[in-house]
């Protein structure tokens, strides 16, 4: 398991508590509004107006997810979905680990329309750098397909492969080679405004 | 046509030997009747050749390259160094007989004259002038070119001694550092080919050895250009997906190299001069790299992941009747890199073992295949022009580093010794 996955499935879970928090503080505020209202008689008019605090609440919910996240959240988006995801030796097929990294991403890929990435796929150096070069594009679509299957439009994605070119980690052991056998995801458009995924 | 040295009758005799004694099992290349590796095996003698101090003040390093380019070629042994024959007092007044009696087989006079070298080869056995020739030397003593045509004179020597035309009047490509890189055939003029600041790979060089098609990785794709060693590059294959490996046809009219957009990589051809590619080899959705084809362009080696993990396959230009080059083998989960001779008889290729690649050569005859090395790992073999020599990235002395292997004797030299150098190319001959 990389330290990098496991922080940003924290990170999410810590968005989404976040998230949480604050909307209960409108709901609470707004829930104290009739006891200090004044008496209405008519039963029609007292309906209407709960239904109008109820919309009014639900506007304020819907206001308070969609708007724009700003500070340590969206850094902390960013990191969410730059998140590198791992293969195993010579495979381009996603680990169980690598598709809960993906799927941590899809609710911020399905809030934010206008975020365009790209997969880059890497090898560790063993086997030949040429082959290398076609297993790191293989590892890059494999992320791709995953997404796109579960609704991200394949437009949005760009796919690149480095092979063994950009190692993260120099050493020739198992550690080194498992550090460098990932796709890494890059944002390219879309990150000025990003808003935080609803429940 | 040259004609060979006196000594060569003994040599005939022993090739005649050889060749009743031993049958098959080696890696043979047959090149202008001369059959390697029997010549120089253990029964084998290699003629001694002893070169004369040259005057002039160029004239020690004229001997220097010669003495060492006749070595690097491993056809001769060359005596200079442990031989005390005395100068001849005027050119080609030579003594035969002293010669003969410290066991020399041929000697090498040069002689430095306003129009270049004139290079002589005196045979000692018929006591005669075999050949001379004046060569010219252009441009500032031990200068680019000058050094070249100092080894186009080696490698008229060793013409005129072997039947077979030396190899040192050439050049590598190689990587090192993202960038690629040239080097003379002997180690020196050492240059950068493409800048610092990009990710280049993968060499190749035109058959006339006048350029270098190579591949780029840019941040969203790689593109393949061309480089004509006089200033001009040339972007032959857009960045759009994976472009790499890419290789010259045998005629230099196209250029053949792996793209991939998505799932599986296939072979693409393109004319030199750019335009519409069409695809050569039929994977089916696998992973196809590293082309490199036959001296008649009719037929494809290349890297393919089509039976689940990565070997070496040949297969017609149109990608039908793809063959698998070597025997499946459970020791050599891993192989890749092939790299067709340029006489066609056989295949240099890597072969991951115990966790480190190793390179092979397999022979086309009866695809007997033969571990030419084993000291560290021994990565993407290139052919010299001469079907012999071959050109590796090896870890044997530390550092990755290219080594030239004498695929006969399995006699390694250093050429490199600065950086990481690797995915390396030998041009053709360019002094012929």
């Amino acid at each position: 398991m990389n330290r990098r996955a496991v922080g940003a499935g924290l990170m999410l879970t810590s968005l989404v508590l976040g998230a949480c928090r604050r909307k209960q503080v409108p709901v609470a505020a707004v829930a104290t509004t009739p006891s200090t209202a004044p008496a209405i008689d008519d039963a029609a008019s007292r309906r209407a107006r709960e239904q109008f605090v109820r919309d009014s609440l639900t506007k304020a919910q819907a206001d308070m997810e969609a708007r724009a996240v700003s500070g340590s959240d969206a850094a902390n988006l960013r990191l969410l979905l730059e998140a590198a995801v791992r293969f195993a030796y010579d495979a381009s097929e996603l680990t169980e680990e690598g598709r809960t990294a993906l799927d941590a991403k899809l609710p911020v890929l399905r809030t934010n329309m206008a975020l365009r990435i790209r997969i880059s796929g890497h090898t560790d150096s063993r086997g030949s750098d040429e082959y290398n070069l076609a297993l790191g594009l293989r590892r890059a679509s494999s992320a791709r397909k995953y997404l796109a299957d579960r609704g991200i439009a394949m437009t949005r994605i760009d796919v690149v492969s480095f092979g063994e070119e950009r190692p993260t980690a120099s050493g020739d052991e198992e550690g080194s080679w498992a550090q460098n056998r990932r796709a890494e995801f890059e944002i390219l458009s879309g990150a000025e405004s990003l808003r935080v995924p609803p429940r | 046509m040259s004609i060979p040295l006196h000594f060569c009758t003994l040599r005939m005799w022993l090739r005649l030997v050889l060749l009743i004694a031993v049958t098959g099992g080696s890696v043979v290349e047959a090149q202008e009747g001369v059959r390697l590796g029997l010549i120089y095996g253990d029964g084998g003698k290699r003629p001694g050749i002893h070169v004369l101090p040259v005057a002039g003040a160029a004239g020690d390093s004229v001997r220097t390259i010669i003495m060492r380019d006749l070595d690097f070629g491993d056809r001769v042994t060359v005596l200079s160094r442990n031989t005390a024959l005395p100068v001849p007092r005027a050119p080609g007044a030579l003594d035969y007989g002293a010669a003969a009696r410290l066991g020399i087989n041929g000697v090498v006079e040069v002689t430095l004259v306003a129009a270049g070298a004139t290079v002589t080869l005196h045979d000692i056995a018929t006591k005669r002038v075999l050949q001379r020739r004046t060569l010219a030397l252009p441009g500032a003593s031990n200068g680019m070119s000058w050094r070249m045509a100092v080894h186009g004179a080696s490698d008229q020597l060793e013409e005129w001694i072997s039947g077979t035309r030396g190899v040192a009047a050439t050049r590598m490509a190689y990587v090192d550092g993202g960038r690629i890189w040239l080097v003379d055939s002997d180690g020196a003029n050492a240059m950068p080919l493409t800048p610092a600041g990009t990710r280049a790979l993968s060499p190749g060089f035109h058959p006339n050895g006048q350029s270098v098609v190579y591949a780029v990785l840019e941040p969203a794709g790689s593109a393949i250009y061309v480089n004509d060693l006089r200033g001009t590059t040339r972007r032959v294959v857009a960045p759009s997906g994976l472009n790499i490996s890419p290789t010259f046809t045998p005629d230099g009219s196209g250029i053949a190299y792996t793209h991939g957009e998505d799932f599986g990589t296939e072979l693409f051809l393109v004319a030199a001069d750019g335009g519409t590619p069409r695809r050569i080899s039929i994977g089916r959705g696998s992973d196809n790299t590293s082309p490199s084809f036959s001296p008649d362009g009719r037929r494809i080696a290349f890297t393919s992941g089509r039976a689940g993990r990565p070997d070496v396959y040949i297969a017609d230009d149109d990608g039908t009747n793809a063959d698998l080059l070597a025997a499946f083998s459970s020791s050599q989960a891993y192989r890749s890199s092939p790299d067709w001779s340029p006489v066609g008889r056989a295949i240099v290729f890597q072969s991951q073992l115990g966790g480190a690649f190793q390179t092979m050569v397999i022979a086309l005859r009866d695809r007997a295949v033969k571990q030419l090395t084993t000291e560290g790992a021994n990565e993407d073999p290139a052919w010299a022009p001469d079907s012999r020599h071959v050109l590796v990235a090896s870890t044997r002395s530390g550092a990755r580093q290219l080594w030239v292997i004498d695929t006969e004797t399995g006699r390694a030299r250093q050429l490199t010794t600065a950086g990481g150098a690797r995915l390396a190319a030998w041009s053709a001959r360019l002094i012929r």
